[in-house]
């Protein structure tokens, strides 16, 4: 049985990991690919690289620490952040990478979607949405919106409709993030985890909220998600993959023990 | 030196880097007479069955293949490496492949495959991690721990029509065959580049099968 995953995310900027890893002491707390390492041997199932960096030597650089991950850490990678074209994934891909995530370059054109399913195959296409709940929709008929550029900009894109057009496009996961539950380590926001999940055939991982293993474990089974992604790993503790999975694991969810 | 083949279907630096990691010589490849003095060959790949028959066969690497699994010499499959080893496939076909492991390659498909009663169904392709299970040891699934899981892509898989084709099973709606192997060969449908440690256990596994036949 295919295991639930559990994801870990770095914002890297500049080639340096943004957002405190305090915990992690005793290593190069600001190199993503140290830290990378560093998840890998603590049981995460795959990484995201969000380069949140608005340059082309930005660029550059990401795809520098995207080919040292791929010579040290033998799990599946994302790079996300700033990936307009085809030959963006490419350039991606190249390094190492298995998938590659795109957001604003989607909403702006969708075609591209289908441009690299064609080219690369849908299993490497994440579509990664940025979504906010619609303050005035009925509380019975929740309604979400697509934000772009770091999610500073709305799209009056509704995400439950672009969600499915990502998926008939060439899309083969779609990264759901909520910005309203972004940070708060309230947990995600399974209404919205649930309607997409339902709503789609390919995986969703939900990000946005967490700050507890059950929060991860709601996730999974209320939420219908296939993976949980875990932005600020340092706000839960040292063995915090480790305390997720068992937890999970101890209530049925499949999942990979740490080390296999 | 163990030599990988590149006949353009997919990336093939994560396979490398991980040879390397567990101490091999890798070299990529992209025609036949650079395998001269290599002593293992691996195959990986991604994409469609048909398109990498094709490109197999215009890089003249088909005959290389067939008569280096036929000498019982070190060989890895990965993926499409796997499948292309099979007689054919049922994607976009049926398409005829080297024809070394009798059988075929076909798709996940069924009532498991769809949603049912609020159930969205078993997806395809399947992607992520599952648990695999050695049904027939060989040299490179030793050391193994119970309950091991590897790393999948793929939406179709193959069918040996002779069950001692079959190393390693996995489960997906489907027992299926997760990797055959015979002698010196060995083939995954899992990718062990990118499965963590499991998967570096067993290309050092490889690495180690390749050092002891060449006697070093």
């Amino acid at each position: 049985m295919l295991a639930k995953r559990i994801i870990t995310c770095l914002d890297v900027d500049r080639g340096r990991v943004v957002k405190g890893y305090k915990f992690f002491d005793h290593v190069d707390a600001g190199d993503p690919v140290e830290l990378a390492k560093r998840y890998n041997e603590e049981g995460a199932d795959e990484l995201v690289f969000l380069d949140i960096t608005a340059s082309h030597e930005g660029r550059d650089i990401m795809l520098e620490v995207a080919s040292r991950t791929a010579e040290e850490v033998f799990i599946p990678f994302t790079v996300g952040g700033g990936i307009r074209t085809v030959d963006d994934f490419r350039a991606v891909l190249k390094t190492g990478a298995d998938k590659v995530g795109v957001t604003s370059a989607a909403i702006k054109r969708p075609e591209v979607l289908t441009e690299a399913a064609e080219r690369f195959g849908s299993q490497c296409v994440v579509l990664s949405m940025d979504v906010k709940r619609v303050a005035d929709a009925p509380p019975d008929k929740p309604r979400w919106e697509c934000y772009i550029h770091g999610g500073r900009i709305p799209t009056g894109v509704d995400a439950l409709e672009w969600a499915v057009k990502g998926e008939s496009l060439g899309a083969g996961e779609i990264l759901l993030n909520s910005i309203d539950a972004d940070g708060t380590r309230e947990g995600y926001d399974l209404e919205l985890v649930r309607t997409i999940a339902d709503a789609v055939r390919i995986p969703v991982i939900a990000s946005g909220g967490a700050g507890s293993p059950e929060h991860i474990y709601q996730a999974l089974t209320e939420g219908r998600a296939e993976a949980a992604l875990i932005a600020s790993v340092a706000h839960f503790g040292d063995g915090v993959i480790a305390d997720i999975k068992r937890y999970c694991a101890e209530r049925g969810v499949p999942i990979r023990p740490v080390g296999m | 030196m163990i030599a990988i083949i590149d006949y353009g279907m997919g990336n093939l630096r994560s396979v490398e880097k991980a040879l390397e990691r567990v101490g091999g010589r890798p070299r990529i490849i992209t025609g036949p007479e650079e395998a001269s003095g290599a002593e293992a060959l691996v195959l990986p790949g991604v994409g469609a069955f048909g398109q990498a028959m094709d490109r197999l066969q215009e890089a003249g690497m088909d005959a290389l293949v067939k008569s280096w699994i036929a000498e019982d010499r070190p060989f890895l499959g990965i993926c499409l490496g796997l499948q292309l080893l099979f007689s054919e496939s049922e994607e976009f076909g049926p398409v005829k492949g080297l024809g070394i492991v009798p059988g075929r390659v076909v798709r996940f498909s069924g009532p498991a495959y769809e949603p049912h009663d609020g159930d969205p169904g078993l997806k395809v392709p399947h992607m992520g991690w599952n648990q695999i299970k050695v049904v027939r040891p060989h040299p490179v699934t030793e050391g193994l721990p119970e309950g091991a899981m590897t790393y999948f892509v793929h939406s179709f898989y193959v069918a040996p029509e002779e069950s001692e084709w079959t190393a390693v099973t996995s489960d997906h709606g489907v027992e299926f065959t997760a990797a055959v192997a015979r002698g010196n060969m060995f083939a995954s449908q899992f990718h062990p580049e990118k499965s963590g440690e499991v998967g570096l256990t067993m290309l050092a596994n490889f690495v180690k099968l390749v050092e002891e036949r060449s006697g070093r």
